[in-house]
């Protein structure tokens, strides 16, 4: 534990999406002290998940996932404080609900819940830690609205209605949505602690096939029909 | 001028190779770089493009010496 960790008691994260980087992002952020957890997502736990999505067991296929989440987090911190949510939220419930929310972690697997997300956090000023992973790598950024010159997640991709590569369909070697993941769980605790250096402005991404991590420098447009 | 040319992951597959040098007497663009190496296929709209480690757009002028790395996007979670 580090000597700070006191203070992640009272914070309070939203987690959207238990899948593949839902599942470290919860389980590293009970282990680490954060006090309240808020889930997000729509699903059922399926066979084919558990390959990946290691918050979910054998004997929760067919339970909603928040609540298979919510038993696996519960055994591991016992105190914890966890709010679910077992359906898409609307962009009305989503606004309302980040009022009080330290950070959001996008562990969503589309496009449109990406863009929602990044809207909302841009109008409250909450921080996003944002993260995604398909075959052998995976990408992390974080958006901080409150400091002017945060680029947000539309400065880097369009709004366009795309179907890309799912990990459902492609596919994903299971432990990159544990590094992706793990590595934003480290970006939360550090946006709550304000500590060290974040990678606000910057993505990270990572290729395993040639084992490959590259930082670029993002930029914030000044055309952004969301942040400018 | 000679550049750098780099493609990370599904992309180095698309393009059959992870890195290319590229010597050229025009003036450069990402956009016409992608074009040269991908054989006149349009830039997919997500593909993500960094000059020198900076997040770029396909009109960003490159230069002797630069190094271009293409990405691909990623949704999934
Ligand atoms: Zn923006």
């Amino acid at each position: 534990m580090i000597p700070q960790a006191k203070q992640l008691k009272h914070s309070k994260v939203l987690i959207v999406g238990l899948g593949g980087l839902g599942s470290p992002v919860a389980m590293y952020l009970a282990a680490s002290g954060v006090g309240h957890l808020v889930l997000v997502d729509g699903d059922c736990v399926d066979l084919s998940n558990l390959q990946r999505q290691i918050i979910h067991e054998t004997v929760h296929i067919g339970q909603q996932k928040t609540v298979s989440a919510q038993r696996k987090l519960q055994q591991q911190v016992s105190d914890i404080h966890l709010s679910l949510i077992s359906h898409a939220l609307s962009k009305h419930m989503l606004k309302n609900m980040l009022c009080d929310i330290d950070v959001v972690v996008d562990c969503s697997d589309n496009f449109a819940t990406r863009f929602a997300l990044n809207a909302a956090c841009v109008e409250q000023k909450t921080p996003l830690v944002s993260g995604a992973a398909v075959r052998w790598g995976g990408q992390v950024a974080v958006f901080l609205p409150e400091q002017k010159q945060s680029p947000c997640y539309r400065c880097l991709y369009p709004d366009i209605e795309e179907q890309l590569e799912t990990c459902s369909h492609v596919g994903i070697l299971a432990p990159i949505v544990g590094i992706i993941g793990s590595i934003q769980a480290v970006e939360v605790v550090k946006v709550l602690l304000n500590i060290g250096t974040s990678l606000c402005g910057k993505l990270l991404t990572f290729d395993a096939y040639t084992d490959t991590w590259r930082t670029l420098k993002l930029h914030k447009d000044p055309a952004c029909p969301v942040c400018s | 001028m000679s550049i750098i040319v780099k493609f990370f992951a599904s992309l180095r597959e698309h393009v059959g190779k992870s890195e290319l040098h590229i010597e050229s007497t025009d003036a450069l663009t990402c956009a016409k770089i992608w074009a040269q190496v991908c054989h006149e296929e349009p830039l997919p709209s997500h593909v993500l493009m960094a000059v020198n480690q900076e997040y770029a757009d396909p009109n960003t002028r490159v230069h002797e010496g630069d190094e271009i790395a293409f990405f691909p996007p990623v949704t999934g979670g």
